[in-house]
């Protein structure tokens, strides 16, 4: 019987332990990572009657108990996946992550490709490439008289 | 000049692409007017949607514009957030009233409500006729809805009659749209 109590204890006490574990949403959590899908704003930064009904639903949703992973599928499941400001990481909502990724790399990949044609095209040929300056060398005479200038000017 | 090589021609299609991608979806979000130019021009064009079947607001199933087929049907989309929905209530129950003397409907469609707060907008106004709940969106879009209220008169044959694109605030709007839709005999 002391067995069966303390067993039971101990039962009540971890159980207890793992619903305190389960966080209560909170609110603010809540609306960061929903959209106004009237305004098609985040729900944070939304004005509009459409809002204000939908910040009532998530607090209803919340003093019933429900997580914020709990609410956000009773949103999606009432209004569509549009709702969740982030998308979902399956189906077509993947494309949402992969596609900027993807044009990112491509940019970086045509840049590492062209960047270097480039580079070659713009470099100026020197004497050492076997092939005339753009400038050529001033006179003795020039040089004689830019010499004067600068030692008029102390440099 | 030297040729570019297979890999340099893959990524160019591939931002060419993506590039085009994004265009489209900058430049496709555009209203569709279709059915008001050809309301306009005189003709009925077929009203789009009509085996959209959604949700009934009352939870008896499900319901769809081909379930009024014979019926002429007013169809409404409001929301309990929508201020002009209010104003313009008393007139859809008002047609409601005629329409049930006269082999028609009102069929309400709520967009993007939530059901508790629809349904309590229909008892407020004494609502007695059937509304659907399109929360995802999937029939507002085909009659190029964004706005509310927005009101749409279907003859028998589910063809679209007259179009009031805000609040309506004459009676004489649906009453004379009713008239004409019921001139038309079922196809």
């Amino acid at each position: 019987m002391r067995a069966l109590a303390l067993t039971l204890a101990l039962f009540a006490a971890l159980t207890g332990v793992a619903f305190a574990a389960v966080p209560r949403a909170d609110f603010a959590d809540v609306e960061d990572e929903i959209m106004c899908d009237t305004c098609n704003v985040a729900l944070y930064i939304a004005e509009s009657p459409r809002a204000d009904q939908l910040r009532g639903e998530i607090r209803d949703l919340i003093a019933q108990g429900m997580t914020k992973a709990q609410i956000k599928a009773q949103l999606k499941d009432e209004y569509g996946p549009n709702i969740l400001a982030e998308p979902d990481s399956s189906g077509l909502g993947f494309l949402a992550y992969v596609l900027p990724v993807a044009f990112a790399a491509a940019l970086l990949m045509l840049l590492a490709i062209l960047l270097p044609r480039w580079r070659r095209r713009a470099r100026v040929p020197t004497p050492a490439d076997g092939v005339a300056t753009a400038t050529p060398p001033g006179s003795a005479d020039d040089e004689r008289r830019l010499d004067e200038e600068l030692a008029r000017y102390g440099a | 000049m030297k040729r570019l090589g297979p890999v340099a021609w893959i990524v160019i299609a591939l931002s060419t692409g993506l590039l085009a991608l994004l265009v489209y979806g900058v430049v496709n979000t555009g209203v569709d007017d279709s059915l008001d130019e050809a309301v306009k021009s005189g003709r009925r064009p077929v009203a789009p949607g009509s085996t959209v079947a959604l949700r009934r607001l009352d939870g008896a199933g499900r319901m769809s514009l081909a379930d009024l087929r014979g019926k002429v049907v007013v169809l409404n989309f409001w929301a309990s957030w929508c201020d002009p929905c209010k104003g313009e209530a008393p007139l859809l129950q008002r047609a409601q009233k005629r329409l049930e003397r006269e082999g028609g409907t009102v069929f309400g469609v709520t967009y993007k409500d939530r059901a508790s707060a629809s349904r309590d907008f229909a008892r407020e106004f004494g609502y007695t006729f059937p509304s659907v709940r399109d929360d995802e969106l999937e029939l507002a879009p085909e009659f190029g809805t964004i706005r509310l209220p927005e009101t749409f008169v279907l003859d028998r044959a589910g063809r679209v009659v007259a179009i009031s694109r805000g609040e309506i605030t004459d009676f004489r709007f649906l009453d004379h749209a009713i008239d004409e839709a019921l001139k038309e005999p079922a196809a």
